[in-house]
């Protein structure tokens, strides 16, 4: 047995894109334990809801993450009208669900990058973000922001897209997706890459399942969750399953994601084909009185809205628990065992998001 | 062996592609027409109701009636765009093109045309006068009931003496 040492890694690390910091026990290159700990960038939103009122509040929740950014706007005014009994309108459903695939196309292509630089592609990287750009100039063509879409209201939707734009969005989508397929196959087929991720960070179904993972990573090990399921917004009228790998090591995770991709796009298709005319918003009167949990899934997993209205323009309480938070124990769990070398990796495949862990 | 060139393809194409990135700034960024970058506001048209000061959820604006000025600290600022969903004179615009960078925090004044002020000014000077000759019309009426009240009562008072 060789002798066992600790090294901190993070909250500053040149692969670390957000301040987490755990503590490795190492044994001889190989990790033994890993203890998080996070707290470095908390911002107090949560409390921030005292100050707002609730209309304010849209905008600020929707802050919380910079990329899944929409859908938390979007879990918060969905909790907020369903404590309010109030029914928004069929097309702002499907607005909604077309621009929350989209973020989660462009999350996606963003990850791809980022594994694609922590395993040393930095070409691949290039070209993962190449093809982000088109997605976000589509998310900046129809809602005027590129990352913050600020489109969501309490009652509908602020925007609305017309033929034009939905037929340009499935020209560009076409594009997009080949440009995906060209990418995918060094993704999943080149030898180079198959080493860095095969067989590395491996975590059983029943692991994931004790440890409550969620997401894309609960999927590439089995576990068949995925919220849109709940049927929320449009989702009810779409035809779509569950993308879930039985592997269960970074590879998987990684084909999880690029499939996911495919079937962002084909949501996207379903919406556009099935989009009904009519409003974009309904008048909303009064203050939210009671309280709600509410789950979307986002593309890093389930996040958890909890919101608490007492009758007043201000809320009484908002608690938000971020797929992120949800998979460390279960990074922790794939980190037992691993090469010191695989970690950048392995901490990627969870697709970490801190700032938005810590609200 | 074959899984090795998967790559190349995008590789060659790559190197007789032009870049994808723009020369900026040499070659203008082009915005779409939705872009949020900035609020405009169309200050003659304000009527400094103070609506999108409460509205903000940064609270980077400032309205002031008296001198007919609306500031913005642009800096603040996350462009929302809330203020101009609450304008009720519909007086604010997201434009496209992004805040420069700069040193400071500054913020940005913009003041009314002296015409408009003046023209408000008169306004609110009438609407006052009118107010005021209102409120002392009312006074004068609620004098003059309660003197008319003041006389009845003695009146009343000596009746109801000359009884006794
Ligand atoms: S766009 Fe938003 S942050 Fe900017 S002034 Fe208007 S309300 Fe305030
Ligand atoms: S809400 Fe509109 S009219 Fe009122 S002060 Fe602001 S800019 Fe002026």
């Amino acid at each position: 047995m060789g002798k066992r040492s600790v090294v901190p890694f993070g909250p500053q690390h040149p692969v670390l894109p957000e301040p987490v910091h755990l503590d490795l026990v190492i044994e001889d290159e190989k990790i033994v334990e890993a203890v998080p700990s996070i707290g470095f960038v908390h911002r107090g939103l949560e409390s921030l809801i005292a100050k707002k009122d609730y209309n304010e509040m849209v905008y600020v929740a929707e802050r919380t993450c910079g990329i899944c950014s929409f859908m938390h706007g979007m879990a918060y005014v969905e909790s907020i009208e369903s404590i309010m009994n109030v029914e928004v309108p069929d097309r702002a459903k499907f607005l909604r669900t077309i621009w929350a695939e989209m973020s989660r196309i462009h999350s996606h292509l963003l990850w791809l990058g980022l594994l694609a630089d922590a395993f040393g592609y930095e070409s691949l990287f290039y070209q993962c973000w190449r093809i982000r750009e088109n997605v976000l100039d589509l998310i900046e063509l129809s809602t005027g922001g590129r990352v913050i879409f600020s489109v969501n209201k309490v009652g509908g939707v602020i925007k609305d897209m017309d033929s034009d734009m939905l037929a340009h969005f499935l020209r560009e989508l076409d594009k997009i997706e080949e440009e995906i397929r060209e990418i995918q196959k060094t993704f999943l087929l080149d030898y180079s890459v198959e080493t860095r991720l095969k067989g590395v960070g491996y975590l059983s179904k029943q692991q994931a399942h004790d440890l409550g993972c969620v997401g894309p990573f609960g999927r590439a090990s089995g576990l068949p969750s995925d919220t849109r399921t709940r049927g929320y917004e449009a989702y009810p009228q779409i035809d779509f399953e569950p993308i879930v790998s039985e592997i269960g090591d970074s590879y998987a995770r990684c084909e999880c994601r690029i499939l996911e991709l495919y079937q962002s796009i084909d949501i996207i298709r379903q919406a556009i084909a099935k989009i009904p005319d009519g409003e974009l918003s309904v008048q909303v009167k009064g203050n939210p009185d009671g309280e709600v949990f509410t789950r979307v899934e986002q593309p890093r997993g389930e996040a958890i809205y909890y919101v608490k209205g007492e009758g007043k323009a201000n809320l009484n309480r908002l608690r938000i628990r971020t797929p992120t938070f949800a998979n460390l124990p279960g990074l922790c769990e794939t980190l037992k065992g691993a090469d010191y070398a695989d970690v950048p990796i392995l901490i990627l495949t969870i697709d970490p998001c801190i700032s938005c862990t810590e609200r | 062996m074959s899984n090795i060139f998967n790559f190349t393809p995008t590789v060659l194409k790559n190197l007789f592609h032009k870049p994808v990135t723009k020369n900026y700034p040499a070659e203008p960024a082009q915005y779409p027409e939705r872009s949020r970058g900035h609020i405009e506001i169309d200050i003659d048209e304000c009527i400094s109701c103070g609506m999108c000061v409460r509205s903000c959820p940064t609270g980077c604006l400032a309205v002031d009636r008296n001198e007919g000025t609306w500031t913005i600290n642009r800096f603040d600022c996350i462009a929302c765009g809330y203020c101009t969903l609450k304008c009720p004179k519909k007086c604010l615009h997201l434009t496209p093109g992004y805040q420069t960078p700069g040193p400071q925090k500054k913020e940005a004044v913009y003041q009314k045309s002296p015409e408009v002020l003046e023209a408000e000014r008169k306004k609110a000077a009438e609407a006052a006068a009118k107010a005021a000759a209102a409120k002392a019309a009312a006074a004068a009426k609620a004098a003059a009931a309660k003197a008319a009240a003041e006389q009845a009562q003695p009146a009343a008072e000596s009746a109801a003496a000359a009884k006794e």
